[in-house]
This record gives C-alpha cells, structure tokens and sequence, in this order.
C-alpha cells in the first residue's frame, strides 16, 4: 500500500515536470528535432549525465534498495537491427505526434480530445508489434 | 512562486528527472513509460492473439501506478500551475507558419493539429492515430522509449540504447523535413 502510494506520487511529480517543463508540448519537439534551442537538449542530457552519476554509485557500492535486495539493472539485448529500425519508426512518431509515451499520458489531462486517439493508436502499435514480431528482423 | 508558475528551465527538469530515475532505482523497479503499453495490451487481452502478451503482467502493475500519478499530476500542471504556451524559436514559429500552424506561442499544443474539429477529418484522425501508432509500434521493437533508452540506458551506457537514441533522431529529423512538407 505504501509503495502504491509512492509510486503515486512519483508519477504525480512526473506529470508536473512534464507539462511545467514543456517536454510534453509538441512545438517543444519540434524545436528540438530543428536544432533551435538548447532547452530539450539540456533536460535529457543533465538527466543523463547525473544518471550516468547515480547508476554508476549504486553499482559500484552494490547498493541495495529499500527492501534490501541488490539492485540490479538489467542490461538490454545485444543487437542492432531491431534498435535502429525500431528508434527511427519511434522517431518518426515522437516528431510527427510531439510526444512520446510519458507526455502522452500526461496529455490527457490537458483537454484535448485527439490525445485519446492518440494513446488508442499507441495502444495499437504495439498490439500489432506482438502480432508481428517473429516476423521482424531483431 | 514565480519559479513555479513560470517555464521550469532545463537545469532544473532534468536533474529533477534523474530523481526519479535515482528514487525507482532505490524502490527496486525501473524508470520505462511505454512498457506500460505492453502491460495495457495484456490487460485487454491480446495474449490470445500473440504470445508477446503472454507475460507476467501483474508484476508489472506497479507501473501503471506512476502513469495514474503522471495524468494527476497532469491535471494539477494544467489547472493549478498556469502552463503558458511555450515560446519557441522564431525560425520554428516562421517554419510553422508556412505550414499553416499559426497558434504557436498561443497554445500549448499546435491547435491545427489537435483540436475537435481537425479531429473530424479523414486526414486530421489519420496524423493523430498514425503518429501514435509509429511511437507504440517503434518503442517495443527498440525495446523502450524516451525514458527506457534515452533516460534510463545511456545512463547505464548501454550501447543498445545509444543506437536506439541515434534512431530516434533519424526519425526525427526524417519527419520533419522531408515528410512534414509533404503532408502539411
């Protein structure tokens, strides 16, 4: 109960820096994708560089999380195909929509009925994923 | 209180993003948005269509908890914080309105695209739903989206999430220039 809540919480403070931020307005992305502000490139990359910080301490001291078991990050598949095909596909969407799937969700509370659609065929993209995916190149 | 109404700069959303990803670590679980969609999938019952689905979805509950607290949290931004419209390059407004999309700096989210009315049309649906399609579709073949890869694995400097990242921007940039002058 008490994770539930702050995993709540979390999110709620998620939702907050996504809109206060405008990562989850779609002329934020566009500017970004025209290389005409540094303000998207100076979330992601500060984020990353003070993840690469975090990720690296708790590695390093085998840290344990709040319930006593070592956190372990597991590591993505090797491969190729699958990550450049599949981010460019993603690309396409994240410029053509102005969202990925965290500010989808937080869309939905900005009045706007298209965000809807806009999840249902998120929804539907990775439905068809999994109807296609031993077929695809990985 | 200004600091809090006015635009967050970038040196404070992502060192407050990478709290996140520090405080998910800590409870154990991981910092990745469009799994969700999987887990969604599951729910409604795409396992009897594709073994894909056919996971331990309830372990992934957890998840579905932070994209409740996003949409609340949503909800407080947009009615309690007064987001204004972001103000962007002017070389993106002037590029915008060639396109006809003239709420720039007006409004939030580009009102040509996503108000009811352009909704109603065959091909205003079609750009919604298309775009959301190509973002759940490319996100499980790269395996993971803005947060999972570009977040989360380049800070564990996973060479996976470097390539997707790099795909993330040739779709980008893809789009914008040589597909957006064609559909708009």
């Amino acid at each position: 109960m008490r994770q539930t809540l702050y995993l709540f919480l979390i999110g709620v403070s998620l939702g907050i820096i996504f809109i206060k931020s405008e990562v989850a307005s779609w002329f934020r992305i566009y500017e970004m994708f025209l290389f005409k502000s540094f303000h998207m490139y100076g979330i992601i990359g500060s984020a990353v560089v003070i993840g690469i910080i975090i990720t690296y301490y708790l590695k390093k001291t085998n840290a344990k999380d709040i319930y006593g078991d070592k956190i372990i990050i597991q590591p993505k598949d090797k491969g190729f195909i699958r990550y450049i095909l599949g981010g460019t596909i993603f690309g396409l969407g994240w410029a053509l929509a102005g969202a990925c799937p965290g500010p989808m969700y937080v869309l939905l509370s900005s009045g706007f009925i298209s965000v809807f659609i806009l999840i249902f065929g998120a929804l539907l993209g990775t439905f068809v994923y999994g109807l296609l995916k031993n077929k695809l190149p990985h | 209180m200004e600091l809090i109404y006015n635009t967050w700069p970038w040196y404070v959303a992502g060192p407050l993003i990478a709290c996140v990803l520090f405080l998910l670590l800590i409870m154990g679980k991981k910092f990745g948005m469009s799994s969700n969609l999987r887990t969604l999938c599951a729910i409604g019952g795409a396992g009897q269509f594709s073994d894909f689905f056919k996971f331990d979805w309830k372990s992934s509950k957890w998840n579905l908890w932070i994209v409740f607290g996003v949409i609340v949290g949503g909800f407080i931004a947009f009615q309690f914080l007064t987001p204004q419209a972001p103000q962007i390059h002017e070389d993106a407004v002037l590029k915008l309105k060639e396109y006809g999309i003239n709420s720039t700096n007006q409004s939030f989210l580009p009102l040509e695209l996503f108000n009811i009315e352009n909704l109603l049309t065959i091909k205003g649906f079609f750009i919604i739903l298309i775009s959301g399609f190509l973002v759940g579709f490319g996100a499980r073949y790269a395996g993971g989206c803005t947060s999972g890869h570009a977040i989360s694995g380049l800070s564990n400097l996973q060479l996976p999430s470097l390539i997707a990242v790099i795909g993330f921007f040739i779709g980008g940039l893809i789009m914008i220039h040589l597909i957006f002058p064609l559909i708009f």
